[in-house]
């Protein structure tokens, strides 16, 4: 092989060291890694201020009083009794009520057909990928045109807000597709239903009792996005011309751009979402603790 | 290039090492996992800071030298081509960096290939070749710049024991052809030792031992090194003079002067041999055979000796003849043992 | 017995049928409910797009669409999605690499994940609150007045999901590159930029225009935001669709909505299509 140059050297090979040489205040590495750490801890402080001043705006501006500098609880009061129509607190109601709805049939639709997919019908699976997405695509504002002759149906039979939940799972499908995916993956289903069955057990005992119970931290993941979704869903509900508690508080920012209470209430469900989220994170842990 | 010593205190990874290569030799670096080997490459190259100490590489000190601008060239344990560029760009990628001309990148990038034996490969991606041909790659590429020094990290540990094994003849005959100063770092002392010119065996952030692979094998320097390249049997016996005598046989010693008094012994397997034993009597030297594990083209037999066990390592055809249950003699080959100064034994493994 | 597909890896399906329609039964609920729900309603807007007021077929619905107001709504929808995916997709990718360069198990990095996974879904009109009173005209940052200006004002307003949003996206494909790349490029003689040219760069490409493509599409479809941020403009083409179901002026013809919806629904497949296609790309080379 032309063009490469033999080395010339001497030898030495010494077991023992020699003492050694001072301590160099380090190299070029970590020069390197101390300029990157000074670039990092810049961007978080810049990006965290950005998303955390709303927030504490949103707060600020709930506490302040009549007067500009003075502190009052007033907005945070007047969410219980914020007058209508309809009253503040009965739409906080119908969305909460909305949020568990929605869940439970989320849950019952799409748990038992996912297992169901993953052990007898894995061709499916496909198949359920791709609706889940849909509305991913088909975003909420479309969705809606198309629904409004649905529901001009359904209101024949019960004109309650609470029937939003038939589009709200579609809504939540997406997220809560994704998460209950990643519970199911990491449990071996087919495995363990074989198991069960042939030490007896149907098929209903095998999803609720085996498989489920495997998927928690999954459940409680994909209740939280539901919850989440629903409580701050705005677009169906106000073109279907139902009052919700997103819908409430837009129509009184038309009338009362300032109004204390918008800020309040919108605190008041962060907060909610957050400790959920916080709960869930807890529970979470102590179910992985829990099982042996 | 002049060779390279290097000395610097870590405590963490490298203890105060100091190493010398001559140009053109293949060192391997042999280990278990956290003696520091890979830092002492990794150093070498650049990717790792030192604490203390100097490197230098033809008696020039490139020891504040970025890693960019260090000569070497270095093939990792995995992942190492790009995925989005041709196993030829990927090979012309340090050329490119020094901006040779187009027709000249290619020529070279096709040459070294050639010397890989991958140059119908040369369109292809990383993806769509093998592992042991993505290692080969990596070796083409490394070579390409013409550095001064080769450095490989473990390269053949994450790839099949077949492949394995014609790779590593494949980087030896490359190496020795293109007479190139390599350092190869591995835990398996079976390419350790069949590939390099020297082996040096670290522990802990030490080198223990930097010698040719038949004197590491035959004349371990310390137990450590007895232990861990090849099997050892560890036999109690009693130096006197200038030997140890085991279980009745007078061994020579790699070290003559021993101080005299009990120590552990540790002999080859390769060095008992066994015969059938009818005689019925027992003696420091017979035993009963256990087990025989089946290696091809010899086999290992443990021997229960009632106070220990024992490992001999013969031709097959022989061992099959000593099933389980056998009783039989054995005899220690006079090779020089190494011995450590406790007096403990343990049977092996 | 059926003991069915449990041993089917899914790749195939099955064809000569001994078991299969029994398991066509467990799908069933849920075909049933988002035939309905999802696809059903998917189906009435396309068709009605194409409906004319007597009932017949017909495209004036859609070359009705070419009128200034709705040119206009396409026209502000395209200045704010692009403004905001390509500022939210920079600022994200930026933030996302802060985050992944740091400690893999680190605090940091699994607070700022939790709260992207939080602040992607935080939208709608609490949002606008936010901000009206962060730099709205009381509000206690500054009295910013550009703060109801079309596209700047709004489309910072969008930032505050989309670069989380982005984050949460792009944040694998930084994750997956591997760090034997940077430095076996540095041990070839390339110095960081060198790096960032040749191999991180084209590397994170296609995962960062899919993940832009993502955020158009996102922006594109939102309409809770702006609708309370201001509602007595059609600026954007989501707000043109609610005009068009709420009021019973403004659009000549009774299926324009639908026309409208189909429209949206054309773009944001066709942007969805390429973040799908770049997803792929960018994947093949996480191996």
């Amino acid at each position: 092989m032309a063009g490469l140059n033999p080395p010339l050297a001497d030898l030495a090979a010494d077991l023992t060291g020699r003492p050694a040489a001072a301590r160099r205040p380090g190299g070029l590495r970590a020069a390197q890694r101390r300029r990157l750490n000074l670039f990092r801890y810049v961007a978080f402080t810049i990006f965290g201020l950005f998303f955390l001043l709303p927030l504490l705006a949103m707060v600020r501006f709930s506490l302040e009083g009549a007067k500009p500098g003075s502190w009052s609880v007033a907005a945070w009061t007047q969410i219980a009794s914020y007058p209508g129509p309809p009253p503040l607190l009965s739409s906080i109601e119908i969305t909460l009520e909305l949020a568990v709805i929605t869940s439970v049939v989320m849950l019952v639709l799409v748990v038992p057909t996912m297992i169901w997919i993953r052990l007898r019908a894995r061709w499916f699976s496909k198949v359920m990928e791709f609706i889940c997405l849909l509305p991913l695509t088909i975003p909420a504002i479309v969705l809606v045109v198309g629904l409004a002759p649905i529901y001009n149906r359904i209101e024949r039979v019960n004109v309650s807000a609470l029937m939003l939940f038939f589009a709200y799972v579609i809504l939540a499908l997406p997220y809560t597709y994704r998460a209950l995916a990643a519970g199911l993956n990491a449990v071996d289903a087919t495995t363990l239903s074989e198991a069960a069955r042939s030490l007896g057990a149907r098929w209903g005992t095998v999803m609720l009792r085996i498989i489920v119970p495997n998927m928690w931290q999954a459940i409680l993941n994909a209740l939280l996005l539901t919850v989440a979704l629903v409580l701050g869903e705005f677009t169906v509900a106000y073109l279907l011309t139902y009052v919700t508690l997103q819908v409430n508080l837009f129509e009184i920012s038309r009338n009362a751009e300032n109004a204390g209470v918008l800020f309040s209430a919108s605190a008041a469900t962060l907060l909610f979402a957050f400790i959920l989220l916080l709960i869930l994170s807890y529970a979470g842990r102590r179910l992985r603790r829990g099982r042996p | 290039m002049e060779g390279l010593s290097r000395h610097y205190g870590s405590v963490v990874a490298l203890d105060n090492l100091d190493l010398t290569v001559q140009p053109g030799e293949l060192i391997a670096l042999l280990g278990p996992s956290g003696c520091g080997k890979t830092t002492t490459l990794r150093l070498l190259a650049g990717l790792e800071d030192a604490d203390t100490g100097h490197i230098n590489v033809a008696g020039r000190d490139i020891t504040r030298l970025p890693a960019s601008k260090r000569d070497m060239g270095m093939v990792f344990q995995a992942y190492s081509l790009f995925p989005h560029m041709t196993v030829q760009e990927n090979v012309a990628f340090g050329l490119r960096l020094r901006k040779i001309s187009s027709a000249q990148r290619d020529r070279r990038a096709l040459e070294m290939l050639e010397l890989v034996e991958l140059g119908s490969q040369a369109g292809r991606y990383p993806s769509q070749i093998s592992g042991g041909q993505q290692q080969r790659v990596a070796l083409a590429r490394a070579l390409a710049i013409e550095p001064q020094v080769l450095l490989l990290d473990e390269p053949l540990s994450a790839l099949d024991a077949k492949v394995r094994a014609q790779l590593r003849d494949q980087i030896r005959r490359i190496q020795l052809e293109v007479g190139i100063t390599t350092l190869f770092v591995t835990h398996d002392q079976e390419e350790a030792l069949a590939i390099a010119d020297r082996v040096g065996v670290m522990r802990a952030g030490r080198l223990e031992q930097l010698a040719p692979p038949t004197e590491v094998y035959s004349r371990p320097a310390t137990s450590f090194v007895a232990e861990f390249v090849g099997l050892s049997n560890r036999l109690a016996g009693t130096v006197t003079g200038s030997a140890v005598t085991v279980r009745g046989h007078d061994l020579p010693l790699v070290d003559p002067l021993t101080p005299a008094g009990p120590v552990t012994a540790i002999v080859r397997p390769e060095a008992v041999t066994l015969a059938s034993d009818n005689s019925g009597e027992s003696g420091p030297m017979t035993g009963t055979v256990i087990a025989s594990t089946f290696l091809g083209a010899t086999s290992r037999v443990t021997v229960d000796l009632g106070d220990t066990t024992i490992m001999a390592q013969l031709p097959t055809s022989e061992a099959t003849k000593l099933p389980a249950g056998s009783r039989v003699t054995l005899t220690i080959r006079p090779d020089p043992v190494l011995v450590s100064a406790d007096s403990a034994v343990a049977s092996e493994e | 017995m059926t003991t069915a597909t449990a041993t089917q890896a899914g790749a195939q399906p099955v064809r000569a049928g001994r078991r299969p329609p029994l398991a066509w039964i467990g799908t069933l609920p849920f075909l049933a409910y988002t035939g309905i729900f999802l696809l059903l309603p998917t189906g009435i807007v396309i068709w009605n797009a194409f409906k004319g007021t007597s009932g017949g077929w017909t495209l004036s619905n859609i070359t009705a669409l070419n009128t200034a107001p709705v040119r206009s709504a396409f026209k502000g929808s395209l200045e704010l999605c692009v403004i905001s995916s390509v500022i939210g997709a920079i600022l994200g990718a930026i933030l996302a690499y802060a985050v992944a360069s740091g400690n893999p198990d680190g605090m940091i990095r699994r607070l700022y994940l939790a709260g992207s996974g939080v602040l992607a879904q935080f939208g709608g009109v609490t949002l606008a609150f936010a901000f009206l009173a962060t730099i709205g005209p009381a509000g206690l940052l500054l009295h910013a007045s550009w703060y109801s200006s079309f596209p700047w004002g709004i489309g910072l307003i969008y930032c505050y999901f989309q670069i989380p949003l982005m984050v949460l996206v792009f944040l694998p494909a930084i994750d997956g590159l591997k760090i034997q790349w940077r430095e076996a490029a540095e041990n070839l003689g390339g110095s960081t930029w060198h790096y960032w040219r040749y191999v991180g760069g084209p590397l994170l490409m296609p995962a960062f225009t899919g993940a832009a493509l993502l955020l158009f599409a996102n922006a594109l479809s939102a309409f809770a935001t702006i609708e309370a941020w201001e509602n007595q403009i059609n600026y954007v083409v989501p707000q043109s669709i609610s005009g068009s179901l709420i009021s019973e002026v403004g659009l000549a013809n009774v299926h324009q909505g639908d026309a409208l919806a189909l429209g949206l629904i054309v773009v944001v497949v066709i942007v969805m299509t390429g973040y799908f296609l770049l997803q792929r790309r960018a994947a093949r080379w996480q191996g």
